[in-house]
């Protein structure tokens, strides 16, 4: 019996040695944007069990009166690493988190925060209210023991389109829509850095679950006369410039384009899961998951558009 | 009593004779389905069945939708197709459709509820009896059969029951004509809790002299409102009617 003590005592040094209880590592590494801002930049990737659901980008501002947390990731064990690797930056404590949307990899780690105030636009709390368990019960699926222990906590403050001062920091707290029904963005005014949420990706295939075509492009402009001097897009590198807004809208042009043709040409959805994707857009990682996620959810749309409906008549 | 008797017969038959003769003329599945001899007894007993590469299922590899997986079948290249069968092994119900192109390409378009991760069959009947057969693996998260339709949770269908709608596109090498339609019904399962069964069984394409173009039977799987492609050998306005178990019936004309 003495090999199984043994292992268990390995067992146990190997889980104190791990940053967290749930025993996934994400490695989360703080990438200074400017003064007192970071940004943890995820995988450019689908969720999966090897990267534990870390394919988003999420952030933090060091305001005077504490910190300020943007996005909370895909699960507990996310949320309490991003709290531990704030926490060797400052002595400050986090006093605010801001939830840009309803998806599940940008939310599900606000459990890190207990007693802190979470705030949405208040249509994100409506769809977490309602699908935030499907949406929870699907990541455990894709992505497994990372997940461990994670619940969906709901916002318990909300967020509105406007100028206000959290922790003695100016920020405009912007609300748009167009990749779900309510998306919010950050301002920093003291640093002129813009976090995107998921309106902006950059070198990753934008998803469209929930999404609005025609309100997305419309905040895609309304995103580029902003003053921004850097921008933290939802996936994807860091910018300093406006090459994912052109990035993102370039794509979203071309798959309404092409899905309206499609179906304009008669195509069932099969042949339009097949069409080529322009050789300008094939460094964008996961491509081809993405572009047939979004024939699934955009084209049953376009195609009821080219459907007249026929007058009834008599059965024969 | 002649059916009991029958029925008693082939249970015999299955116990004994069954496993022998499955062992001796079933071809080894290319999708390694778990259900492969179940499938075949259930639907091919008895007839010769081959799996030949004309004969596709076109779907992604993963169900983005449970409730609506987007599938095209074809058998080009195989003439006298007589029937076309799809099914989804791992369903709880498997029988999904059956299509009956008489002057139209064995082809066909549809989406479809899926319960889990499954092979998606299609079988071509020939005019010789034999079946042709080809399929896909379909990942799926699940729970599309047992998840109540939106119309059984919404009143507004029940006045819009049966409404069509739908369009005819020449075909691109001027070989016929492809029609599109859209049916609103619920296609309930059965299986979700309280709500019954209730679900489009037939639909008949025919020319305008009543000349039949093609006949689909379709089953509980087939997602709500149903979408369809048929691609037509003809050409001309097409008579669309069919009906429900329910006794519901419509009828719609579609012009070029």
């Amino acid at each position: 019996m003495s090999w199984l003590r043994l292992l268990a005592a390995l067992a146990a040094a190997g889980v104190s040695t791990l940053a967290s209880a749930t025993g996934f590592d994400y490695r989360l590494q703080p990438v200074p944007v400017a003064d007192g801002v970071y940004t943890l930049i995820g995988k450019s990737e689908n969720f999966s069990r090897d990267n534990g659901g870390n394919i988003v980008n999420t952030g933090f501002i060091i305001a005077p009166g504490g910190v300020i947390v943007i996005d909370s990731g895909p699960s507990k064990g996310y949320g309490e690493q991003q709290r531990a690797a704030i926490a060797k930056l400052t002595g400050k404590p986090v006093v605010q988190v801001l939830l840009t949307h309803a998806h599940p990899d940008h939310v599900l780690g606000s459990q890190a925060y207990p007693g802190v105030p979470v705030a949405s636009l208040p249509a994100t709390t409506t769809t977490l209210t309602q699908s935030g368990d499907a949406l929870l019960g699907n990541l455990y699926r894709l992505v497994g023991d990372a997940m461990r222990d994670t619940e969906v906590r709901l916002p318990n403050a909300e967020a509105h389109d406007g100028a206000v001062t959290i922790a003695g920091r100016k920020l405009r707290l912007i609300a748009a829509r167009g990749h779900t029904d309510a998306d919010l963005m950050v301002f920093d005014e003291t640093t002129r850095t813009l976090f995107a949420g998921d309106l902006v990706f950059f070198d990753r295939t934008p998803t469209t679950p929930n999404a609005d075509i025609p309100a997305w492009l419309t905040t895609l402009d309304a995103i580029d006369a902003l003053p921004f001097a850097a921008l933290v897009p939802g996936h994807g590198p860091l910018l300093r410039d406006h090459a994912g807004i052109a990035q993102t809208r370039d794509y979203l042009r071309w798959l309404r384009d092409s899905l309206q043709g499609a179906a304009r040409r008669g195509l069932d959805m099969p042949e339009v899961l097949q069409l080529p994707v322009p050789e300008r857009f094939r460094h964008l990682a996961v491509l081809r998951t993405e572009y047939e996620r979004s024939v699934s959810h955009l084209y049953p749309a376009y195609e009821l558009d080219t459907l007249p409906t026929i007058p009834r008549s008599k059965p024969k | 009593m002649t059916k009991r008797l029958l029925q008693v017969l082939a249970g015999l038959g299955l116990m004994v004779g069954g496993p022998v003769l499955a062992a001796a003329e079933l071809p080894a599945d290319p999708l390694n389905s778990p259900a492969w001899s179940t499938i075949a007894g259930r639907y091919f007993k008895g007839q010769p069945v081959v799996f030949d590469a004309r004969v596709k299922v076109i779907a992604p590899a993963s169900a983005e939708d449970p409730l609506d997986v987007p599938v095209q079948i074809s058998a080009d290249g195989l003439a006298d197709v007589q029937e076309m069968l799809v099914v989804a092994d791992l369903n709880p119900i498997q029988k999904i459709l059956s299509y009956e192109p008489l002057r139209a390409q064995p082809s066909l378009a549809f989406r479809f509820k899926v319960e889990q991760s499954t092979p998606v069959r299609v079988a071509a009947r020939t005019r010789d009896g034999v079946w042709h057969l080809g399929g896909v693996w379909l990942s799926a998260a699940g729970g599309g059969c047992t998840t109540p339709s939106y119309g059984s949770a919404d009143p507004v269908w029940q006045t819009r029951l049966n409404e069509v709608r739908g369009r005819l596109w020449p075909a691109d090498d001027h070989s016929g004509q492809r029609l599109r339609l859209r049916v609103i019904h619920p296609m309930d399962t059965g299986l979700a809790n309280g709500i019954p069964a209730f679900y489009i069984d037939r639909i008949v394409l025919s020319d305008s002299k009543g000349v039949m173009l093609a006949r689909l039977n379709t089953f509980e799987p087939v997602a709500e409102n149903p979408v369809l492609s048929f691609d037509l050998k003809g050409s001309g306005a097409v008579q669309v009617s069919g009906g429900d178990i329910q006794g519901n019936r419509f009828s719609a004309e579609i012009t070029p």
